[in-house]
């Protein structure tokens, strides 16, 4: 600790030096706008859940000030009154050198709203740590600080350094140990620019699509998978503009990042920076929880760890209590066991954490499972990768299978088998129309949306307890046995089958096979797509599936912007409006669809046609002059959206397409019709030779019409080279 | 070494017309004076590759190709001349040939290549990683190092065309991707499953397929057999060797172990060992770990073959001749910064005369430059950073500059020429000048034309005539 405050005290004498002292800030997101530890943040905040023994925000806070940062805001938003009375009351508040400030909100509900309400409040005046309250590191911000002030000397638009380490996923589960989805990013090797990044990747997509424009500013680019983002930034200023410039921005990665990636805002860069030997790890899910934990067990994250005092919390060992602990308990490696918990005989703990003032009563296995404060295990049960929250009580022989989460005061009948992935919570399920609502932003929001209803409710669960569990205890019995109290959560679907991935307990071996083997399918299915059976490597043909809908949704998109432009055309013609205020219309319109003026140009020729074929005649030859005669009307409209050979180019393919689809009936009038526009002077020579001489090289079907204007064509030609 | 070399000479490739006809067959264009190929053959002579054979397009083609071979290397090299049809693919030649194909390993090496890279130093690392095919990358040759700045712009514009997208693994030992960036549109697609099982690819612009490559016989000819649409090397058959690497097709370690009789490496039970031995590495390579799955769980190990990059040192140099504009660039380097290729010895100037020619009065010969046998200069001439060929005759007042000259041109005076290629029996008359042209073989040029960026050759018509 120590040597840490001297890392510490050297940061802040080159931050005088550099920026005539500018204290280092820090915004620590206490909500992690994500459902993944619900049911038990339905009642508590993440940032208080304990990990081994100590609320996460701890850990944050006290890496925070052993590095060097000098004020925190602390962003509360969910459950933010829970949050602001444990710092009230922790030793955090009133430090000589580290300033904690709470702000609070009621209505964000991502870190983007964060932000932006941050930026409000202008209390940030230069760099800032930008981390969440669920992050546990012991790196030395001192290099990475350093980089990132000079590079920001260099380059003003530099504005963020992103903290990574290696962690190589799984390559059979596609997640990393920390249970996150595997993270693609592609990073310059000199600069450490990153250039590319891709979480949530799709896993049926086996392939990795970078922009070759990337290739020409850099001749050398490095692609990993084998990085882990530590959700640890070093912002300038300007990412809290650019969150209010962007108010659309509400995920820090997915919005933010790519947009800067993506969309090249300003120019704005984000850099990366690796570290090798320290540790850093954001709890993201039940199973990172449980990495980290092993990780503090283990002591990879020195000094944070529970035999030394870090901060004022009392500092715990990992050797065996003596306090009323039976001689003939067995508690193995890896084990912590908090102050006043007694231990009955007979009982197995291993690689748990058990918590303070719990009960555990004799006979007891508890094996690799997370059991906070005052818990009661009676005799003979049995707990395997289990998380058990505060005030639990388990009643005799009671058992939990891998992966089951018990929140709050839940209780356990005897006897009963909690299965698998269950979750149980005295609170019910919220309804989906809930979650669809707060769904809006993919899984990021936060659980703001029911907060009134659930604090509500916990409030009045706390303060009406014995009345509520003698409501619920009826029928809450027949879900978690005899005497039971508690609502065991059904799984959203879809996520049936994903909870394995994400939960305390290790990959069941037959999950792992089923895996690998559907990676072996997909590997075939996915590259099989890519690799065309002719094996000839033509950029077009290794499209996936992807890609089709994209072109699919262009596709959509164009047929209905014809549509509209075609009804617009039509009530021009009926209602007799300018051309002006249609030219407007349509402009609109082609704004709205993002369309090209060759594809408005092509959508009203259409219109043009439709509406001399629908217009009734007889014969071949009266078609003919009905189209001439609409030509002739609009001639001035649709000239307005020709403005160079490509657009004409466009009129005679589209021409083309209906010929050989929609309006058939003008295929025998190709070359006449080809003749009109060119004498109307709709089309210049050069669209029409330039046509031809593009469509020389296509499919003998697909000259059809090529060969009927043969003659006019060769007419053309003539006439430019006597011309010459 | 039991390595077969297949040299792919190529026939009159239509990119070089005018500077190639029936009579000069694109391995037949002179560099520094010499045919372009025996830069091939001497550098492959170095490496101790002797059984060569070299498939030419065209019969005509093959027999001139071939009467030179057995003329100049008769006694030193064991060179069978194969025809194939003209505009085959270069899939197609090694088809053509694919019966006398035996030894176990092939190096496929193209003929315009002239480059000095040792082609052993490939094999090596081909043998070492028991690869199904190591290719040669170099590094794309800096433009703006010529100090002609117009030619170095043109530089500059063709790199992006010459240029491949490679990925490799951090070793710099795997080809994890290739593909031609000419071909490639808008954004480069990977393999993610490649990419997980190595973790860090490095995707790098500044590299160029020489054309120079070692392939495992067996895997190569279950390639060309299995896929009968594949027509190019480089466009079909590498790609698809990388991109099937982590779940190959090919059966192979079975129908290597069976015909290797002198590399009857122990047990073949344990297929990971001889190939990690020879890879004389600690850490199995990714191929290995992938086939054995994570934590070797994976049911049935996967089929894998390993496809390895050896990547020439920014030394070196290479360049391939298929283009005018490269068979400039050629000329002027192996006489000016490459010259130790050109296998002469240079003067103090820095330059080549040939002690038959004849050098008119006032008459300069600068350096980087070339003078062939028996060739004649009148007085007051210039040549700077050209090449000229045997038997030429030049008046007075002529200024070569940048330029190569075949054989037996002849040259009136007051000619100048910059940046052009005169190619043999060429007749300038008096003050014609030239600057970017092509002059084809045979042709006259009339007194005092002037042309710029031409392409001057004698129509067949009129050949046939």
């Amino acid at each position: 600790m120590v040597q840490k405050k001297g890392g510490a005290n050297r940061v802040s004498e080159d931050a005088e030096e550099d920026l005539a002292r500018v204290p280092l800030q820090a915004i620590l997101l206490a909500d992690s706008f994500a459902q993944k530890f619900r049911p038990i943040t339905l009642e508590r905040p993440k940032v208080l859940l304990p990990l081994v023994n100590v609320p996460m925000i701890d850990y944050t806070l006290a890496w925070l000030e052993s590095a060097g940062v000098e004020e925190v805001f602390v962003f509360c938003c969910a459950h933010s009154k829970q949050v602001i009375d444990y710092l009230d009351k922790s030793k955090w508040i009133g430090q000589p050198n580290f300033s904690v400030t709470t702000i609070e909100s009621h209505n964000s509900v991502s870190a983007g709203d964060a932000l932006r309400l941050i930026y409000e409040q202008n209390v940030i005046h230069g760099d800032f740590i930008l981390i969440s309250g669920d992050t546990v590191s012991n790196m030395l911000l001192t290099q990475a600080l350093q980089e990132h002030k000079e590079r920001r000397k260099k380059d003003s638009n530099a504005v963020m350094t992103m903290v990574i380490k290696k962690s190589k996923p799984s390559p059979s589960t596609h997640q990393s140990r920390l249970g996150t989805d595997e993270l693609f990013m592609a990073i310059d090797p000199d600069t450490k620019q990153l250039l590319y990044y891709e979480d949530k990747a799709d896993h049926l997509k086996g392939t990795i699509t970078l922009d070759k424009m990337l290739l020409t500013d850099n001749s050398s680019i490095s692609l990993h998978s084998d990085k882990q983002d530590c959700y640890i930034d070093i912002c300038c200023p300007e990412v809290l503009s650019l969150f209010t410039d962007n108010f659309d921005y509400q995920h820090l990665r997915r919005h933010f990042v790519k947009g800067l990636l993506v969309d090249d805002i300003m120019g704005y860069k984000i850099f990366t920076h690796e570290i090798h030997s320290s540790y850093a790890a954001r709890i993201d899910n039940f199973r990172s929880y449980d990495t980290i934990s092993k990780d503090i067990i283990q002591r990879w994250t020195y000094p944070l760890v529970p035999d030394v005092q870090f901060f004022g919390n009392c500092a715990t060992k990992p050797e065996r209590q003596e306090l009323g602990q039976s001689c003939s308990a067995q508690i193995g490696p890896f084990t912590i066991v908090g102050n006043g918990t007694t231990i009955g005989k007979d009982t197995k703990i291993s690689n748990s954490v058990v918590g303070e003032g719990c009960t555990i009563g004799s006979n007891v296995s508890i094996e690799g499972s997370y059991i906070w404060h005052n818990v009661t295990i009676e005799d003979g049960c049995k707990l395997r990768h289990a998380i058990v929250c505060d005030g639990v009580l388990m009643k005799s022989g009671a058992v939990l299978e891998p992966g089951v989460v018990l929140s709050f005061k839940v209780v356990i009948g005897q006897q009963f088998v909690v299965p698998a992935y269950s979750k149980v919570s005295l609170l019910q399920q919220p309804t989906k129309q809930d979650s669809d609502e707060e769904l809006e932003y993919a899984d990021n929001s936060g659980g703001i949306v029911e907060i009134p209803s659930i604090t509500s409710r916990s409030d009045k669960l706390n303060g009406e307890l014995t009345s509520k569990l003698s409501e619920t205890e009826c029928w809450a019995a027949s879900e978690v046995g005899t005497g039971g109290v508690g609502y065991i959560w059904s799984l959203s679907e879809g996520g049936h089958e994903e909870e394995w991935r994400h939960s305390v307990a290790p990959i069941p071996a037959d999950k792992l096979a089923a895996v690998i083997q559907a990676m072996n399918d997909d590997l075939e299915i996915s590259d099989g797509n890519a690799l065309p059976p002719s094996g000839e490597l033509k950029p077009d043909s290794i499209s996936n599936d992807s890609d089709n809908d994209d072109v699919e949704d262009i596709r959509d998109d164009s047929v209905y912007f014809e549509k509209e432009v075609e009804a617009t055309f039509l009530r021009a013609v009926h209602e007799n409006v300018n051309e002006d205020h249609v030219i407007l219309e349509v402009n609109s319109l082609r704004l709205s669809y993002n369309m090209t003026a060759a594809d408005c140009a092509g959508a009203l020729f259409y219109s043009l046609m439709k509406l001399a074929l629908d217009t009734p005649h007889s014969s071949a030859t009266e078609l003919c002059r009905i189209a001439a005669n609409v030509t002739t009307t609009w001639q001035k409209l649709l000239k307005y959206y020709l403005p160079s050979l490509d657009e004409e180019i466009e009129v005679i393919l589209k021409f083309e397409e209906m010929c050989l689809e929609s309006a058939k009936e003008f295929s025998p009038l190709f070359a006449q019709i080809l003749h009109l526009l060119y004498d109307k002077d709709i089309l210049q020579e050069e669209a029409i030779l330039n046509w031809a001489s593009e469509k020389e090289g296509a499919d003998e079907s697909d000259k059809v019409f090529v060969k009927q204007s043969e003659k006019f064509i060769q007419w053309l030609n003539e006439a430019s080279e006597e011309e010459d | 070494m039991d390595f077969q070399v297949v040299v792919l000479a190529g026939g009159t490739s239509k990119k070089l017309v005018p500077l190639v006809s029936k009579e000069v067959p694109k391995a037949l264009l002179p560099v520094a004076n010499r045919p372009v190929l025996s830069y091939v053959l001497e550098l492959l002579e170095q490496s101790n590759l002797k059984d060569l054979i070299v498939v030419v397009e065209g019969e005509d083609a093959a027999l001139r190709v071939g009467g030179w071979i057995s003329g100049a290397y008769v006694d030193r090299l064991h060179v069978e001349v194969a025809a194939v049809p003209e505009g085959v693919g270069t899939a197609d030649a090694l088809r053509a040939i694919a019966r006398h194909l035996t030894a176990n390993d092939i190096l496929v090496v193209s003929g315009d290549l002239v480059c000095d890279v040792p082609p052993g130093a490939v094999a090596a690392a081909h043998r070492r990683h028991d690869a199904v095919v190591t290719s040669m990358l170099c590094s794309t040759p800096v433009s703006g190092s010529s100090d002609s700045g117009s030619s170095g712009g043109k530089d500059k514009a063709k790199k992006s065309g010459r240029c491949n997208i490679i990925g490799l693994d951090p070793t710099k030992q795997f080809l994890l991707h290739i593909a031609t960036a000419a071909e490639v549109e808008k954004d480069i697609r990977l393999q993610k499953s490649i990419l997980r099982a190595v973790g860090q690819m490095e995707i790098r612009a500044d590299l160029m397929d020489a054309h120079l490559y070692a392939f495992n016989r067996s895997a190569l000819q279950a390639v060309l057999d299995q896929k009968e649409t594949f027509q190019s090397l480089k466009q079909d058959v590498l790609p698809y060797l990388v991109r099937s690497q982590l779940r190959s097709e090919l059966l192979l370690n079975g129908a290597q172990a069976e015909e290797n009789g002198n590399e009857k490496v122990a047990s073949q039970n344990n297929k990971v060992m001889p190939s990690q031995l020879l890879a004389n590495a600690s850490t199995p390579s990714f191929h290995e770990l992938y086939a054995l799955g994570a934590d070797g769980s994976a049911p049935v190990p996967r089929k894998t073959h390993k496809c390895c990059a050896y990547i020439a040192s920014k030394s070196k140099y290479c360049a391939r001749l298929n283009s005018i504009q490269a068979f400039n660039d050629i000329n002027r380097d192996v006489t000016g910064e490459a010259s130790h290729l050109s296998g002469y010895s240079f003067s103090a100037q820095n330059n080549i005369i040939h002690p038959s020619a004849v050098l008119g009065s006032k008459t300069t010969v600068g350096p980087q430059c070339m003078l062939g046998e028996g060739s004649q200069m009148g007085d007051k001439c210039s040549v700077k950073r050209s090449v000229i060929g045997r038997h030429c005759r030049i008046g007075s007042n002529v200024k070569v500059v940048n330029s190569v000259v075949m054989n037996h041109v002849t040259i009136g005076d007051g000619c100048s020429i910059q940046g052009s290629v005169i190619c043999s029996n060429v007749q300038l008359q008096e003050r014609v000048v030239l600057k970017d042209c092509q002059v084809g073989a045979g042709y006259v040029v009339t007194a005092c034309s002037e042309c710029r960026g031409e392409s001057l050759a004698r129509k067949e018509k009129i050949q046939s005539q």
